[in-house]
């Protein structure tokens, strides 16, 4: 027997740790959860050079060089033509909403420029308040158009002068990165902190044996649970300050939409994601757990939301699992109000998709809590 | 309204397949003490929590101050004082933080003079912004026991009080609550101490669920109808060693050189006892049965 290391202290150690390891089903879940997740996700879901972006065009004259444009972008697999004949002001309406990711603008006498040999232009509007989306997209451009209007036209004709491809990279002319990120950070920073915090103060009761007590006296569900979340939204509430401060004063990001817009999806986001730590910690039993439990609701989100990762480029299972998170629609919110200047029409869809959850997860809360009374 | 504080009949709570309170029924009359007695895990604390109404029963009802503990939980809470098995207040909080937390709760006013006369009260106004946490255990029981009288319950349910809690500490708490008691207020409260159970007006005693027996100390004792003996001198383990076992003999318990034998037939057990005292050069007598030998009986039939 060896007084410095004993196989059987150790195996007695090792056979001690796995039983209790395969007891927290939470954890035991969470270790073979995580990797698969990630590994579905990153695998599968994410894309940094996104393929098939919805595109509107405007084209009064449809005519054959269009048609031969068209079909030219579309075969490069970047656009994919959700509006193909659409009036400059569905089209303007559309980039501001963020339902299409380019706008191709062909001029009426476009055609007659081309077989004239004249110098003609289209105009390409990119929405790059992600530059990463419009980036793979516009690299293309130009010797695709060109290639194929040599084919429809005929050799000879339009390499004279050629044509002229407009990009306007809108919102984020100069394609800052920081543009993109810091709005969309306001939702990561808030997401992490309110749900984690909500989480953890409510099972720190139940793990502490003070809940039992704070229940045997007169306070009823619904004070427990606006106890629980204001003090959260107050420093909810100075973390959105310092974020949007220093987004303009450190990152010059400008803020050309409404302010109380923005206020007010980040105060319906708050409210949800409070809600939504309120309700982990009702499934918890120690704080661990809700930490744990957190986590699990984080990572999809980041990955999924279009945060870190275009929207866009994901496959479209992959999109409607984004559908899910609040962060998604947040962050739709914020780029749209703060980089397009996108007003409470544009913007309702995302807005009252968190009214939705923020609404849905508070009767699940309340409903939760009044089982963990038993 | 009748004399009776509490009147609870076949309380039933089930978690799961698990039955943890089984047909329970409890009568305490106002302003007196009843014991709540039985072993581990014996549904004592589910039982306090039903009465309380922190949890609903499957089945069963009863009223706890003129209230129904299904329908009026609200109103039991506000003139019930519960004071947990553990210490359940905060922790990271000061005394006078915690103090004022539950005066707020209750809607306490003014806040401020019942919160500075409970803890003068305490005897910790040195000591008032100490946090909770930092408290000896006889120190956190009386916080939580003040904290539990603050809003002037008429019943006070105590789950365990003085788990931890040194002999004099203990004793001093008991002081308090017969003080209390005089004062009009009903006491239910949970223990595994036999002095404690001693110092009750009447005890129950809940055994995995069911209870088994409940009056005053006497009647319990009476009730059991046991016999016992005391064994001195002589070689004493090897008597334990031949009285386990024997005809009529139950139990056999060292206290430090002598054996307490207790039976339930009084005519085998004094034969037994006979015989094992003349093979073992030891004496035997006849003695007062002890609340804890009676206990020791309830568990072993259960």
């Amino acid at each position: 027997m060896n007084r410095f290391f004993s196989l059987h202290r150790l195996v007695a150690l090792l056979i001690k740790e796995m039983i209790q390891m395969r007891r927290d089903r939470v954890t035991f879940a969470m270790m073979l959860g995580v990797p698969l997740m990630q590994l579905m996700l990153f695998g599968f879901a994410i894309n940094t050079d996104p393929k098939a972006l919805p595109a509107a065009l405007v084209s009064p004259t449809q005519d054959r060089y269009t048609r031969a444009m068209v079909t030219a972008l579309e075969l490069t697999g970047y656009y994919r033509f959700i509006a193909p004949n659409a009036t400059e002001g569905e089209a303007e309406d559309l980039i501001s909403r963020g339902e299409v990711a380019f706008v191709v603008t062909v001029p009426s006498d476009f055609g007659r420029r081309i077989e004239r040999g004249d110098h003609a232009s289209i105009l390409i509007e990119a929405d790059a308040t992600d530059p990463s989306v419009a980036s793979g997209a516009i690299s293309t451009l130009s010797t695709v158009a060109n290639s194929a209007l040599l084919r429809e036209a005929g050799q000879g004709q339009a390499s004279s002068n050629g044509l002229e491809i407009i990009v306007h990279r809108r919102y984020n002319p100069e394609g800052i990165t920081q543009y993109n990120i810091v709005p969309g950070l306001l939702g990561v920073i808030l997401q992490l902190t309110m749900v984690m915090m909500t989480a953890m103060a409510l099972t720190r009761e139940v793990e502490r044996g003070t809940m039992e007590n704070l229940l045997s006296m007169p306070a009823n569900p619904l004070e427990i649970m606006l106890g629980k979340v204001v003090p959260y939204l107050i420093v909810g509430a100075v973390q959105v300050v310092v974020v949007l401060v220093s987004a303009k004063l450190v990152f010059n990001v400008p803020f050309v939409g409404s302010l109380s817009l923005v206020l007010a999806g980040v105060f319906v986001l708050v409210l949800a994601l409070v809600i939504l730590g309120y309700l982990l910690s009702t499934v918890s039993r120690t704080q661990m757990q809700a930490m744990q439990l957190t986590f699990f609701f984080f990572l999809p989100s980041l990955l999924l939301s279009g945060f870190m990762f275009p929207y866009r480029g994901m496959p479209d299972w992959a999109q409607v699992i984004g559908e899910i998170f609040p962060l998604t629609h947040f962050l739709r919110l914020i780029r749209a109000v703060m980089l397009k200047g996108a007003d409470f029409s544009a913007v309702a869809g995302p807005f009252f998709a968190l009214v939705l959850f923020a609404f849905g997860l508070a009767v699940l809360a309340l409903f939760r809590f009044r089982k963990t009374l038993d | 309204m009748s004399d009776l504080a509490i009147s609870v009949s076949g309380l039933t709570k089930r978690f799961g397949e698990k039955t943890v309170v089984n047909n329970v029924s409890l009568d305490v009359r106002k302003g007196e003490i009843m014991g709540f007695l039985g072993p581990n895990g014996s549904g004592k604390t589910t039982t306090i929590r039903l009465m309380c109404g922190l949890l609903e029963p499957d089945s069963g009802e009863g009223r706890v101050l003129g209230h129904d503990i299904r329908t009026e939980r609200r109103a039991i809470k506000r003139k019930v004082g519960y004071m947990t098995q553990r210490f359940s207040f905060y922790e990271d909080l000061t005394i006078a933080e915690n103090l004022s937390f539950v005066a707020g709760l209750y809607g306490m006013s003014p806040k401020r003079q019942v919160v500075r006369d409970t803890i003068a009260d305490l005897g910790l106004t040195a000591r008032k912004d100490q946090l909770a946490g930092s408290l000896s255990g006889g120190w956190k029981q009386r916080l939580a026991l003040a904290a539990c009288i603050m809003h002037k319950p008429a019943l006070l349910m105590l789950d365990e009080p003085t788990a931890g809690v040194d002999p004099k500490a203990r004793r001093e708490f008991w002081d308090e609550i017969h003080a209390l008691a005089h004062g009009g207020l009903t006491v239910l409260v949970s223990t595994h101490y036999m002095d404690e159970a001693e110092r009750c007006h009447r005890i129950s005693y809940i055994s995995y669920g069911d209870l088994i027996a409940q009056g005053t100390v006497p009647e319990v004792v009476q009730g059991a109808a046991l016999t016992t003996y005391v064994v001195t001198g002589g070689d004493t383990a090897l008597a334990a060693r031949l009285l386990r076992g024997a005809a009529g003999v139950d139990q056999v318990a060292p206290f430090g050189a002598t054996l307490h034998v207790v039976g339930r037939d009084a005519m085998a057990l004094k034969t037994s006892v006979d015989t094992v005292a003349f093979q073992t050069g030891s004496h035997a007598e006849l003695s007062d049965t002890s609340l804890e030998d009676v206990f020791i009986q309830l568990m072993g039939a259960a």
